[in-house]
């Protein structure tokens, strides 16, 4: 039988004050996958994530988390979810054992003391359990915190930029352990900056101003959004910047060492640019496809466009 | 190169330093609100010498020259005759209570023995639980006493003026006979401490937790809130007990303060007070936006509760609106609720009036503290 998609809300809206936070919010999660939650700081995507595990709730929409409403079952969804907060939020004056003891006792779990013991040997931290859990580099802070959201089996985790301030290979390693645990089932949705880690998601949503712009799998988001893509080389590539965001339709202009992407949503209009170009100046144009980050930075302008 | 001292870098830091003293808003309110606090609480409110007195007069005579005592009395700044009483139980009752501070007694034959130049005897009975708040009363009867029977000593009866006192004044301080300040004080103590470690402690575990950003993982987990804030509570109810424990003990070991009434109503109220405490521990806590505000609250609410309660000054000293103000602090009962077990050996009954007012206060800061509380969660 089919347990049906394991997020599934709609229209979900939330103020605070008179600040519009999340605007008519609707998103499916697929049981297994890897869902990436991206969008710039201050978009929302903590506050949608805190309204999908119960901690806040909508003022209006509604939907299932788990199968259990996100307005009226918050208890059940609790026990169910595994939540990583953006900032490290176990207790730093207390050891490591003492925060999954913590922690597993809140779950009111049965089998504490092993549960705890294997999740420290997973960790490898068996040897350190007693030390103070705020003595821990970042990589290792994050470790732990995901060990902690994970000790009760949650069918779905929430990662709030779990590898901010975390070093590339502390983040490969992460991913690759959230590879294993969609593997065996658990659904991640995860929220991050970094496009490498974008492109690792199963689908992705693009959020902005509280309000959800695409989603998709990175290709359907790149294939969405029908950008064209020049790389620009030659001499005085800063003025030559300057003069491109000077013309009459947006463009945006981003210098990558020693050349400059050019990258448009008026595919037409930049096309016979970049062929004028070729003819009438010094300048290199060859088209290049756009990634993820220049769909999502034309998203941001946009959506910038519309709310001003 | 030793960098010299740059007036505009100076300049900037303290330009800074305003800007940010004028948003935080509660130390700003500090600054402004303890002087004119304080300023009011002493220049207007408290006294060391407290005036006006109740008193009850415990007639067994009514005769003239024990009405012109009376009337001598009441006419004086430090007494007011507010009840007349014909039993002794009643003069017992009444300073137990602590409904008044002097039953005065004139005994029977007074003014027989008096116009025959006998000397009777004229009872003042003091409730001197704190000896500051009757000393100066007291120190001012002789001179009262005197003045009043002055008049009516003329004329035939004139040969007894001279007499250096026409009356026998035999004062009775009752619960410290001699007036030892620490008998007061130790007691009060128990109350002060308890008042401002508890708020603070449990004002900081709350803020501690969300300053961290601690709190959402527990919002996170399936933990209720009434069994965070309860279970947040315990432990400090314990660390109460502690402290209370130590502060008997002292008192009773080392400054000999007696211990009149029972113990286990001792601890009774300690544990009605401890929780009104907490209550508004835990209520700041949800108001304050981190530590240092649930600290600067404390001291807001403590400085006024120990200056009006009547730990420091008598109780009775201050104007009737202050008296009012200081009855809304639990301080200012549980003070009278310790001192009246330890010294008077009062019962459930006489502490009655004193513990109602803490739980209502319980009651208005569970209220309040739900209020705000519901509001920070979301």
């Amino acid at each position: 039988m089919d347990p049906g998609p394991a997020v599934d809300v709609r229209g979900l809206n939330k103020y605070f004050g008179k600040k519009h936070v999340v605007r008519d919010l609707s998103l499916q999660v697929r049981r297994g996958e890897i869902f990436g939650f991206l969008g710039p700081n201050g978009s929302g995507k903590t506050t949608s994530i805190r309204l999908l595990c119960g901690l806040l709730t909508p003022d209006s929409g509604s939907g299932t988390c788990l199968g259990f409403d996100i307005a009226r079952e918050t208890a059940a969804i609790k026990r169910e979810v595994g939540y990583m907060t953006q900032r490290f939020s176990l207790w730093e004056d207390l050891t490591i054992r003492e925060n999954l003891e913590f922690v597993s006792r809140m779950y009111g779990m049965k089998n504490r003391s092993r549960a705890v013991s294997e999740a420290l040997e997973n960790l490898g931290l068996s040897s350190r359990q007693g030390q103070l859990a705020g003595t821990l580099s970042g990589g290792w802070k994050q470790r732990l915190s995901l060990a902690s959201c994970m000790l009760h089996n949650p069918h779905l985790l929430l990662l709030d930029e779990p590898t901010a301030g975390v070093d590339p290979r502390a983040r490969r390693d992460f991913w690759d352990h959230i590879n294993e645990l969609a593997g065996s089932g658990i659904t991640v949705l995860v929220s991050t900056h970094y496009m490498d880690e974008a492109e690792r998601c199963h689908r992705l949503a693009y959020i902005a101003y509280g309000r959800l712009l695409v989603s998709g799998t990175s290709e359907e988001v790149i294939g969405s959004q029908a950008l064209a893509g020049y790389e620009v080389t030659g001499p005085d590539l800063p003025r030559y910047a300057a003069l491109l965001r000077g013309l009459p339709f947006p463009v945006q202009v981003t210098a990558f060492g020693a050349t400059l992407h050019v990258v448009g949503s008026d595919s037409t209009a930049l096309n016979d640019l970049a062929q004028r170009m070729k003819k009438e100046d010094s300048h290199d144009w060859k088209p290049i496809s756009p990634g993820l980050e220049d769909v999502f930075i034309s998203l941001m302008e946009k959506a910038e466009e519309d709310i001003t | 190169m030793i960098s010299g001292f740059s007036w505009l870098r100076w300049s900037g830091i303290i330009f800074k330093e305003f800007i940010q003293l004028k948003r935080d808003r509660l130390t700003f309110a500090m600054v402004v609100g303890i002087p004119i606090m304080q300023l009011t609480l002493f220049g207007y409110a408290i006294n060391s010498d407290p005036k006006n007195l109740p008193s009850a007069a415990l007639i067994a005579d009514h005769g003239p020259f024990g009405r012109a005592v009376l009337q001598g009395l009441d006419n004086s700044d430090y007494f007011r005759i507010v009840r007349e009483i014909s039993d002794a139980a009643d003069a017992d009752r009444l300073l137990a209570e602590g409904d008044v501070q002097f039953v005065v007694t004139i005994p029977g034959d007074f003014d027989r023995k008096l116009a025959r130049g006998e000397r009777p005897a004229l009872f003042i009975e003091a409730d001197a639980t704190d000896p500051s708040a009757t000393g100066n009363a007291l120190a001012a009867v002789a001179g009262i006493v005197r003045a009043s029977l002055a008049r009516d000593l003329q004329g035939t009866l004139g040969r007894l003026a001279p007499l250096s006192d026409p009356v026998d004044i035999r004062v009775h301080r009752r619960y410290n006979p001699e007036g030892v300040t620490s008998f007061n004080i130790v007691p009060g103590l128990i109350g002060t401490i308890l008042t401002m470690t508890m708020i603070l402690l449990t004002g900081l575990a709350m803020t501690r937790e969300r300053e961290r950003g601690t709190f959402e993982n527990l919002l996170a987990t399936p933990a209720l809130p009434i069994e965070v804030m309860t279970g947040k509570i315990v432990p400090y109810i314990l660390i109460g007990l502690i402290q209370v424990s130590l502060l008997i003990a002292a008192a009773y070991f080392i400054f000999n303060v007696p211990m009149v009434g029972s113990l286990a109503l001792l601890y009774l109220s300690v544990l009605i007070f401890i929780a009104a405490n907490l209550t508004l521990g835990i209520t700041f806590s949800s108001i304050a936006r981190n530590q240092l505000q649930a600290m600067q609250m404390t001291f807001f609410f403590f400085l006024p509760s120990i200056l009006l309660s009547g730990f420091m000054f008598p109780f009775r000293g201050m104007p009737q609106w202050a008296q009012w103000v200081g009855s809304i602090f639990p301080l200012t009962h549980f003070l009278r609720i310790v001192r009246g077990i330890m010294l008077k050996g009062n019962t459930f009954a006489e502490l009655w009036p004193n513990l109602w007012p803490i739980l209502a206060f319980i009651s208005v800061v569970i209220a309040l503290g739900l209020l705000v509380y519901r509001k920070t969660l979301d």
